[in-house]
């Protein structure tokens, strides 16, 4: 290590230092997430299952309690599009459009991703914040001293709490986004509200919302895995917390985006 | 009223040639300890000397650089994870902070080690619980959590939890750091009973002279990552070692230096 940072002046050493640690980076979280996946599938049949009474507090910490914000936010989202999206398809005379323009770009993109912004947001800095102060204290030591796997123990019930519930948000502000566009759709584009919810049936397909759940599920996967990773790295006290839980929040947005992409850029060219 | 605990003749954890870096600094410089069979070793130094370091070597939280741990003759760095928990479920652990998970209650956590590691009823584990409870006098407060208690009481609910599964090593990381002298006293108390009682093999890691003496029935003295002197207190108070002389009566005077050699400090100065 010592000789390392000695070489940082040197621009190609710097660049080679990153890609470095970038690469441990990637690593750390891969194993990470196999060990998760060690925990969930093989560890129960030797007789090691995952803690089932941590599962459900956690459902409650990422699911319920997440519920009010993500419906709030998705409310208003719903309502931003069809405003924007009708005056430009005012021009055109197409402002019956905006029943499939809501529901479609709500189903597929914003609900996934901004849900899983706010969760990141909200139960990714918590998870890193839990799992750091618990390791800046001698927590996590502990559990290992008592040969309890702190994977097993703290990470893998924050990964189901967060696989199930962030497509259970993704359901609610789907439903939201959508009843923003049919407040505008309704009251100030003078829709008639039957009217309105069967072109949103008539436009929407089932490959819309599975598609969007499928990316929400693996933004929780990520949310989950940065979140813990960070937690668990944490060193140096109170400050080192607050440096993690940033990280943690900063990353999981970069690699929610990222995937999002990704994601998006198969269905579109499997044409799912 | 401190009466010292009776050594046995087999070496149960033997330590050699621990070396371990952080980050370019040599922390362990190649350390050889052998602890028998129900002796209370104390492994004594100056802050950031290495001997927490040591302590969480010897309990496998920390991989070593080079050199071996060995308890009951098995190198502990080379065992599979299967076979070092069968290890430390004979381990206790006294964290300096107590280590006691902060979600559940000092309950709880006391049972941890037997909720997860043994298949007793309910009820049993209640009643050893409130047996561990009595014997670090804290009756009638397992339904607090970690956060409502002072530090003292963390550090004795942290050791009912390390002898919650009857171990036959327990770990003692700073016990009396911090605390006023009665209660260190109490807790030097209880670490004799414990050995005595339950005939544990302790290691204890303290820079507080006082409780040195009181409980040890041996003493190693660690310096700048290595053992300088090992001995019965007897020995060590007789010791012809400066170090261990200065280290004892605390004169800031002597080969333990705060100050820096000119040479040292003028570069210091001067570097730019």
């Amino acid at each position: 290590m010592k000789d390392l940072n000695s070489m940082s002046k040197n621009p190609i050493n710097a660049a080679g230092r990153a890609a470095n640690n970038f690469s441990f980076f990637i690593w750390d979280i891969v194993s990470l997430f196999f060990q998760v996946l060690h925990w969930l599938f093989i560890g129960p049949f030797k007789g090691k299952a995952a803690k089932r009474d941590g599962i459900f507090e956690q459902m409650v910490f990422v699911g319920v309690r997440s519920i009010i914000i993500v419906s709030f936010i998705s409310l208003f989202i719903g309502i931003v599009l069809a405003m924007q999206s009708a005056y430009q398809l005012e021009q055109m005379g197409a402002v019956i459009f905006v029943t499939g323009l809501v529901a479609v770009s709500v189903t597929r993109e914003l609900g996934p991703v901004m849900t899983a912004l706010v969760v990141a947001g909200r139960v990714g800095a918590a998870i890193t914040a839990q799992l750091g102060s618990m390791k800046v204290t001698e927590q996590i030591e502990s559990l290992e001293t008592m040969a309890l796997n702190p994977v097993r123990f703290l990470v893998v019930p924050r990964f189901l709490a967060l696989l199930i519930m962030l497509p259970a948000l993704t359901v609610i502000a789907d439903l939201s986004g959508i009843f923003g566009g049919f407040i505008i759709g309704t009251l100030n584009l003078n829709i008639d509200p039957h009217l309105y919810l069967d072109l949103t049936k008539e436009f929407l397909e089932w490959k819309d919302i599975y598609t969007g759940l499928l990316k929400s599920a693996v933004f929780g996967v990520i949310i989950c895995i940065i979140g813990c990773y960070n937690g668990l790295n944490t060193k140096g006290g109170a400050e080192g917390v607050g440096k993690a839980t940033t990280e943690s929040v900063v990353t999981s947005f970069v690699l929610i985006i990222l995937a999002d992409a990704i994601l998006t850029a198969i269905f579109y060219f499997a044409k799912v | 009223m401190f009466k010292k605990a009776k050594v046995d003749s087999e070496p149960v954890i033997e330590v050699r040639n621990l070396v371990k870096n952080f980050g370019g600094r040599r922390v362990l410089n190649g350390v050889n300890l052998k602890i028998y069979k129900g002796e209370v070793m104390v492994i004594m130094g100056g802050s950031g000397c290495g001997k927490s370091t040591l302590l969480r070597h010897i309990i496998g939280i920390l991989k070593p650089d080079s050199g071996q741990v060995l308890i009951e003759g098995k190198d502990i760095n080379s065992l599979k994870a299967r076979e070092l928990d069968k290890i430390r479920l004979k381990i206790g652990m006294l964290f300096q902070s107590g280590g006691l998970l902060d979600y559940m209650t000092i309950k709880e956590n006391i049972a941890l080690p037997l909720t997860e590691h043994t298949n007793l009823d309910k009820n049993v584990i209640d009643i050893i619980v409130n047996l561990k409870l009595s014997m670090v006098n804290m009756r009638g407060m397992g339904h607090l959590l970690p956060s409502e208690i002072s530090g003292g009481m963390k550090k004795r609910a942290g050791l009912a939890r390390a002898i919650a599964h009857d171990p036959s090593y327990v770990f003692y990381d700073e016990p009396t750091a911090g605390l006023d002298p009665v209660v260190a006293g109490v807790i030097d108390k209880m670490i004799l009973d414990f050995s005595k009682k339950l005939s544990v093999t302790s290691v204890v890691v303290t820079h507080e002279m006082q409780s040195v003496f009181r409980i040890a029935s041996r003493i190693a003295m660690l310096h700048m990552g290595e053992i300088v002197e090992v001995g019965t207190p007897r020995q060590i108070k007789a010791s012809k070692s400066k170090l261990v002389q200065q280290f004892i009566t605390g004169s800031p005077d002597g080969p333990i230096s705060f100050s820096q050699l000119g040479d040292d400090y003028l570069t210091e100065l001067t570097k730019k």
